[in-house]
């Protein structure tokens, strides 16, 4: 079973999260007194206009960024009290990433994309072989290991992406936008591998996106508008 | 870890990195062989300074003053006994030398003559062929004091000299032998005679204006009087023309290091700047923004790895063959001033490789973090945006 909370036993938990970033002389405000929570193994996604905090938020919960006011506590950590190493552990033990535009390694192959995890992780090359040919066959791209970014088309560098983010076994994983790059057919075959991996392995997924067809996967829709919560939803997803 | 994807990094920027490996390797070759070509003229005009001149060091008589012509003319003294004993034991030799004039078809011709003895082997100077003429005063000289003054063998010509009263003599000399010498100080300008002779010439019995130290000789003694002067003192003003030379060059070198490690500061930049969202994502995935930097920087220093190699591989057999064949110089660099004769053999020492490689990794490394070190002020947020630095 996966360890699914931190010390303090809180596993995500914003409270008053205020970000603004400074503009010209006055700065913007991104994130304004967000509160919100969410349980392991949630299949949730932030849903909101452009500019509406969605990646901002994402990033805070990826302790990528950390707020400018209010508490934001991942895996039992404090986001702001995380020093840079210590953020960079908590990544690269627990968070998974995927990005809009795939973000994936271009000189590498498939197979070294989503060993490079692993690789920050020092685990035994038999380990790694194994957990990456894991992940790509739950992706679907078990016959693509050594072919390049470049020979894959959208949504296969999605997939890839995908088994990247999943394949240290993660307990949370942040997708930004993943199917805003991507046509329909490919979208939904991508939200259901998120989906499938949720369910089997326990992951926690959070989304950021405005694409309807995601939003009908979702199990909790938190929708942001300038900044604030503008609802919050638990309803019955798509299988 | 981050050598594997520095290394990967690299291989995988194909041509990029090419470049910058062979642009490198070349200013690597160019230093190599251009050091390696100062350093073969220093040894090879040390060696035969040695050979012919300096010996294991001299005995310099209490007033001889090489840098001073008018002490010529009280630059001899008595040998002292210790410095007698050494040369009956053939430890050392000793050379008179007195001022002179000589008349070549009628041209007046200022020379130094040295008195040599017949036998001696501690110089490569053919003195033995002295008195093959058996002439009275038989005469060596070198090739190019024969094309100066229009000498060849078997020619006599006037040779005039003071004695040690100060009295003006003169006789006919026969030119037993043109000996051919790559040191040009006991060439030009000197006449080389049987010591003996010389000292019956000018009526200094027993006086010697130097001795030469036999190479490998036993550490010689204190000499009330007579100093002696090392291998090292008397090699000193060729080691500083080298070094004048050297210091010349390193003019270009420092232009062609500055042109290629500008290339691989271009390279660094153009790879920061297109790998802005790599940058996030690697710190996304759990690198800190010191690997990061570390990661760019070490991508940047292996070029330079990759140019030592290459230099090695491609320009290692060149070198070792230029060593051996030798670099072929043309006639006028004979009136340079170095002994070094017709063909330059370059000397390319583990020291000068070794170093040549340690400069190049260090400012490459240096290259390739200067640009590299922004990322240290990066945010990951920004990155991932793909917002410049």
């Amino acid at each position: 079973m996966k360890e699914h909370t931190g010390a303090n036993g809180q596993f995500i938990e914003l409270t008053g999260v205020t970000k603004t970033y400074p503009m010209g002389e006055g700065h913007i405000v991104a994130l304004d007194d967000v509160s919100l929570a969410l349980q392991p193994g949630e299949f949730s996604g932030l849903v909101g206009p452009s500019g509406s905090g969605k990646t901002t938020l994402l990033n805070i919960v990826g302790s990528l960024d950390e707020p400018t006011s209010g508490r934001a506590v991942v895996l039992g950590e404090d986001v702001a009290q995380l020093d840079e190493k210590r953020a960079a552990r908590l990544r690269n033990l627990h968070i998974g990433f995927i990005f809009q535009t795939f973000n994936l390694l271009p000189v590498y192959s498939v197979f070294e994309n989503v060993e490079f995890p692993l690789l920050l992780l020092r685990q035994p090359a038999e380990q790694r072989r194994r957990a990456v040919a894991d992940a790509l066959e739950r992706v679907g791209l078990g016959d693509r290991a050594a072919s390049r970014p470049h020979q894959l088309s959208g949504g296969q560098c999605q997939r890839v992406a995908i088994a990247r983010a999943i394949v240290k076994n993660p307990q949370i994983v942040l997708a930004d936008e993943p199917t805003a790059n991507l046509d329909a057919e490919n979208s939904h075959k991508v939200i259901r591998i998120m989906q499938d991996l949720n369910r089997d392995l326990g992951t926690t997924f959070l989304f950021s996106t405005h694409d309807e067809k995601v939003v009908g996967y979702l199990r909790r829709t938190i929708t942001l508008a300038d900044g604030r919560v503008a609802s919050d939803e638990t309803g019955s997803a798509e299988t | 870890m981050l050598l594997r994807f520095a290394l990967k990094n690299l291989t995988g920027a194909g041509l990029r990195t090419a470049l910058n490996v062979v642009v490198l390797s070349l200013v690597f070759i160019a230093i190599v062989t251009t050091q390696g070509l100062l350093e073969g003229m220093n040894r090879q005009a040390s060696r035969a300074m040695i050979d012919a001149e300096y010996g294991g060091g001299q005995y310099w008589s209490p007033d001889f003053d090489p840098y001073d012509p008018l002490s010529y003319s009280q630059a001899q003294a008595p040998l002292p006994p210790k410095l007698a004993e050494m040369v009956e034991r053939g430890s050392a030799i000793e050379e008179l030398i007195v001022q002179g004039t000589v008349y070549p078809v009628g041209r007046v011709f200022p020379v130094l003559i040295r008195g040599i003895d017949l036998g001696q082997d501690v110089l490569d100077l053919p003195a033995h062929t002295l008195g093959d003429s058996g002439a009275e005063i038989p005469a060596l000289i070198g090739e190019r004091m024969a094309r100066s003054t229009g000498l060849a063998k078997g020619d006599s010509v006037t040779l005039q000299w003071r004695d040690r009263n100060g009295t003006f003599d003169a006789r006919d000399v026969s030119i037993d032998e043109v000996m051919k010498t790559t040191v040009q100080s006991i060439d030009k300008g000197q006449i080389w005679v049987p010591i003996e002779v010389l000292r019956d010439l000018t009526g200094r019995h027993g006086e010697a204006t130097l001795v030469v130290v036999r190479q490998g000789a036993t550490a010689a003694p204190e000499v009330e009087d007579w100093s002696f002067k090392t291998v090292d003192f008397l090699l000193t003003d060729i080691r500083n023309l080298i070094m004048s030379k050297t210091l010349g060059s390193m003019i270009v070198y420092v232009i062609l290091l500055f042109l290629a490690m500008l290339a691989v500061f271009d390279t660094q930049i153009l790879s920061i700047f297109h790998r802005r969202k790599e940058i996030g994502t690697l710190m996304a995935m759990g690198l800190t923004r010191r690997q990061v930097t570390l990661l760019f920087t070490l991508e940047g220093t292996l070029i330079g790895v990759f140019a030592a190699i290459l230099a090695f591989l491609c320009g290692g057999p060149a070198l070792w063959w230029l060593s051996r064949v030798g670099w072929r110089l043309p006639e006028t660099t004979d009136s340079y001033g170095f002994a070094i004769g017709d063909v330059l053999y370059p000397y390319y020492g583990p020291w000068l490789v070794t170093l040549t490689a340690a400069i190049l990794l260090f400012v490459t490394a240096g290259v390739s973090y200067l640009p590299a070190r922004r990322i240290l002020r990066y945010r990951a947020t920004e990155a991932l945006r793909g917002k410049m630095l």
